[in-house]
């Protein structure tokens, strides 16, 4: 028994010097939000972890003191009010303490975005996620799921007769955003449940479909910035769906590229709203390069 | 079965004429005695090795799904030769992968320690303890079996239809599972599965009810609800979780059935699969969640209490000494079975749910840890100046209660909701409930095989093997999941296939590796385990004693090999709890039958 406490004390001392530099924490959370989680986390490891070495160790060590022998009576000891109260009471207390921890960063994390955060929708399907950003008027356009249509460049059912989806840009997989800018993520599925999973930002929600869902976060360092940070040249953040939505559900990777303003818009810049991606006898560049004259027509049917 | 003391003046006449009718009752033929029979003891064997039956195919199951996850870039020609299609070139094929990992929380959850602990203990034990000669209805008793059996065939035929069996999950959670254009298991594979489920729901509720009225009126003479053994109460409470909870995932699983057959949409809104565009408007898949969880929490209560209530009777008759806190462990049973109603939300902090109702869920999901801390203190204080005896069933009591404290603790983590958003659906929730529900449950149900086996076929396991049994199987079960924790907080997802494309999750391989071998190592000591048991059936070492391992309560006054109705002759009279070991110099135990003493103090 004792052989084995001791044997359990090394196993987890050991494994904790193999794994702990894999997990996420020695290099700290990406997001502002993440090193709250990290406090708590630890917070939290170090409650459970006495109890648990308090607990194993008189577990075993009992077992092996109290063995079978002539020469002690067992003790007649069938209860104490004292006893319970006190591994009643203090239980209690702990745990309200780590709840009021908890709620406080959850009712944090759960609120609305702050103003003037980035918004992205990401929209999950069997099997990858695709990426819309609002364009220039900072609106995402509406969107009715039976109007979707990919053999006609409308794959996320977006309803073009609502203006503000017009300057609207879709990207599948990669999503950029500004370092230390608020971003919120409005949540959709087309098919099944998904799960944007962020574990570099401590941040997780459900792509539910028929019902949008949103989740926001702080990120403070940019993808080049972690390169450094972890050494490893070919990190990047990953979206990993993390609720199995069929046979394709470990390969449903999405991608972030956290990046300064100036890359960000450099990188906005660079994209053409889809709308014209669907009516590309609409786009002003294109109808520029055949016939001057036209470009008014074009804005006229826009409007 | 008359058991009950008509007339309080001469219950001995009236016990009498109850056994004497009984002898004459019973004409046994092979049907009636093995196959459709209406005696507890045998329904419990027969729930014990079906259930073991499925132990072996769910844990072959995850041995295939290990392979996978230990050496993706290996081929393993002989899964061809055995899987057919779905391991074409000796890789198993991802839909088969869910399968397989469905198929295996399916089987291990429902079948295994649903109905292979609650429906072979509570069967067992339950007359035996109060003092029955059976079941308050036999007859629903055997129908419990055959529909729990029906539920089996149905579930093991599913493993052979073309598109294969369910592979959503255990959870099944809609729209993957309710379309069979999401998934090839939501095709007939998800049919058998909630056929199956039907069946199986119907045979938890027929036990149930039955063990909660034999419980309530059939108590032998002196009994007190506060004279009887911490088992029954386990039970007692299981059951009543059991029929309240199940009804309300029959209710999931029928509106499942009406969204896949007859186009209603209950559970699907906005969807575009497959090129196509579903009509369904208006319906939430959330929805499913809230039914499901609201059995599948209390679900998690079925599996534990039983193994705890197994725990506290055989550490109590080990340590030779009381259980300590008799009433703290009714109390903390009630706490946690009332608790367990009130926390399923905990599991769906991240479905984008109402953070002010999630609030409530988590303050309700710590408070659980109270009366959980306290079962384990009195375990601990039970230990404390014991003169313990290890036998088999006592080192798996004592494994339970380590397996809980390490899985429970992590329970702290995942129940508070900001953590959760972090460790949810990773490997670290594989690692908190495989050890507090899964291995510790299994335990629960080893320590309960060995330590009544001697009452079931009267005959001993070998202590050799059972020894090499444990060990392997806690420093396993150790190995294999204390690792997972350091995945899941690297944010390494459940259910993955395969972790090579990742950057964030592929530095762990060596370490499923080393994951996977374990498996392969602990369920080769279950073999072990099975020989022992099936060896022990019919060349173990007899029995030679009424009462092997000095125990208090009823059943070991019965006869060696009980018939069917217990006892010979009238049902004993109980005086006193069934735990007073070591309470009068120069006596070891008490027998719950002995009377009073009059110098004594009553407890």
């Amino acid at each position: 028994m004792i052989a084995f406490l001791i044997a359990g004390l090394i196993g987890v001392w050991y494994c904790n010097k193999l794994y702990y530099p894999k997990t996420l924490f020695p290099m700290g959370a990406a997001s502002a939000e993440g090193q709250n989680i990290d406090t708590m986390l630890w917070i939290t490891i170090i409650v459970t972890g006495v109890v648990f070495f308090a607990t194993q160790i008189l577990l075993f060590w009992f077992a092996f003191k109290y063995q079978e022998s002539d020469k002690r009576k067992p003790l007649y000891f069938t209860h104490s009010n004292k006893l319970e109260l006190i591994w009643t009471g203090i239980p209690a207390i702990v745990l309200t303490v780590l709840v009021v921890f908890g709620l406080k960063y959850w009712f944090k994390f759960t609120s609305d975005a702050p103003k003037g955060s980035q918004v992205v929708e990401i929209t999950g399907h069997q099997f990858g996620w695709e990426i819309r950003y609002p364009g220039r008027d900072g609106v995402l356009g509406r969107k009715n799921y039976k109007l979707t249509d990919p053999a006609k460049g409308n794959s996320l059912g977006v309803d073009w007769a609502d203006e503000a989806s017009h300057d609207d840009i879709h990207v599948p997989t990669t999503m950029h955003v500004v370092v230390n800018k608020p971003v919120k993520l409005v949540i959709n599925s087309q098919d099944v449940i998904h799960d944007v999973g962020l574990p570099h930002f401590r941040m997780k929600m459900d792509a539910v479909p028929g019902t949008p869902t949103t989740m926001w976060f702080t990120p403070i360092y940019t993808t080049k910035e972690m390169k450094e940070k972890t050494g490893n040249p070919d990190f990047t953040y990953e979206i990993a769906c993390d609720q199995l939505c069929g046979k394709g559900h470990f390969s449903m990777r999405g991608v972030i590229v956290v990046e300064t303003q100036q890359e960000f818009d450099a990188y906005m810049a660079s994209q053409k709203p889809e709308y014209y991606k669907a009516f590309p006898e609409l786009d002003p560049d294109k109808i520029a390069a055949h016939d001057s004259t036209s470009k008014t027509v074009a804005q006229n049917i826009k409007k | 079965m008359n058991n009950e003391g008509i007339t309080h003046e001469e219950p001995l006449v009236v016990h009498d004429l109850g056994h004497e009718a009984h002898v004459h009752h019973h004409k046994e033929t092979f049907i009636t005695k093995y196959v459709f029979s209406q005696d507890h003891k045998m329904i419990s064997k027969q729930f014990l090795v079906t259930g073991i039956i499925w132990a072996v195919i769910g844990g072959l199951f995850s041995v295939i799904f290990r392979l996978q996850l230990g050496y993706p870039d290996s081929t393993f020609p002989f899964l061809q030769d055995i899987l057919g299609h779905w391991g074409q070139g000796g890789k198993i094929d991802p839909e088969f992968y869910y399968a397989l990992v469905t198929m295996h929380g399916t089987i291990l959850v429902f079948f295994v320690l649903t109905a292979g602990l609650s429906g072979t203990f509570s069967n067992f034990l339950i007359p035996l303890q109060v003092g029955a000669r059976d079941m308050a209805s036999p007859f629903l008793n055997m129908l419990s079996y055959w529909f729990f059996f029906l539920s089996s065939i149905i579930m093991f035929s599913s493993l052979f239809l073309q598109t294969g069996p369910a592979s959503g999950g255990w959870t099944i959670y809609p729209p993957l599972s309710a379309l069979g254009d999401a998934s090839d298991g939501a095709k007939a594979g998800m049919d058998f599965w909630l056929a199956s489920i039907a069946m199986f729901i119907i045979s938890v509720l027929l036990g149930g009810l039955n063990y909660v009225s034999t419980i309530l009126n059939m108590r032998t003479k002196g009994m007190s609800m506060t004279r009887l053994p911490l088992t029954i109460w386990a039970f007692f409470f299981t059951a009543v979780l059991g029929v309240l909870s199940f009804p309300v995932l029959l209710s999931a699983v029928v509106l499942l059935l009406f969204d896949r057959h007859l186009g209603t949409s209950f559970y699907l809104s906005d969807i575009f699969i497959n090129g196509k565009i579903l009509p369904n408007e208006g319906g939430s898949p959330i929805l499913f969640q809230h039914l499901f969880w609201f059995l599948g929490h209390p679900e998690v209560y079925i599996i534990a209490l039983p193994a705890m209530g197994i725990t506290s009777e055989v550490i109590s008759v080990n340590s030779r000494k009381p259980i300590f806190g008799y009433m703290a462990m009714v109390g903390s049973f009630f706490a946690i079975a009332t608790l367990s109603f009130m926390v399923w939300a905990h599991h769906m902090f991240v479905t984008g749910m109402n953070p002010f109702l999630g609030s409530f869920f988590v303050l309700l999901t710590l408070l659980i840890a109270v009366p959980s801390a306290i079962k384990v203190f009195n375990w601990l204080t039970t230990l404390w100046k014991g003169s313990i005896h290890f036998t088999p069933g006592m080192l798996f009591a004592i494994g339970f209660v380590s397996l809980f404290i390490s899985g429970g603790l992590t329970g702290i983590w995942l129940g508070n909701s900001s953590l959760d958003i972090h460790l949810h659906d990773t490997y670290f929730v594989i690692a908190h409930f495989h050890l507090v529900m899964g291995v510790a449950s299994m335990f629960g149900m080893f320590a309960g095989i060995y330590h009544w086996f001697p009452k079931m076929y009267g005959r001993y396991m070998n202590n050799t093997l059972s020894y090499i049994h444990f060990w392997l199987t806690i420093i396993g079960a150790y190995c294999i999941f204390w690792p997972m924790h350091y995945e899941g907080l690297a944010g390494m997802p459940r259910r993955y296939y395969d972790f090579s494309n990742w950057e964030s999750f592929k530095m762990f391989g060596g370490l499923n590796e080393f994951i996977s071998i374990v498996a392969i190592i602990v369920f080769a000591a279950q073999l072990l385990f099975i020989g022992n048991f099936f060896y022990s059936i019919f060349k173990g070492r007899k029995v030679t004693t009424k009462n092997p391992w000095g125990a208090n309560t009823l059943e070991w006054t019965t006869p060696i090999r009980p018939g069917h109705g217990n006892w010979i002759g009238e049902i004993p009279e109980v005086h006193r709890w069934p735990y007073d070991y070591g309470k009068e110099e120069g006596r070891d135990f008490i027998l719950q039958t002995e009377p009073v003493g009059e110098a004594e103090q009553g407890h």
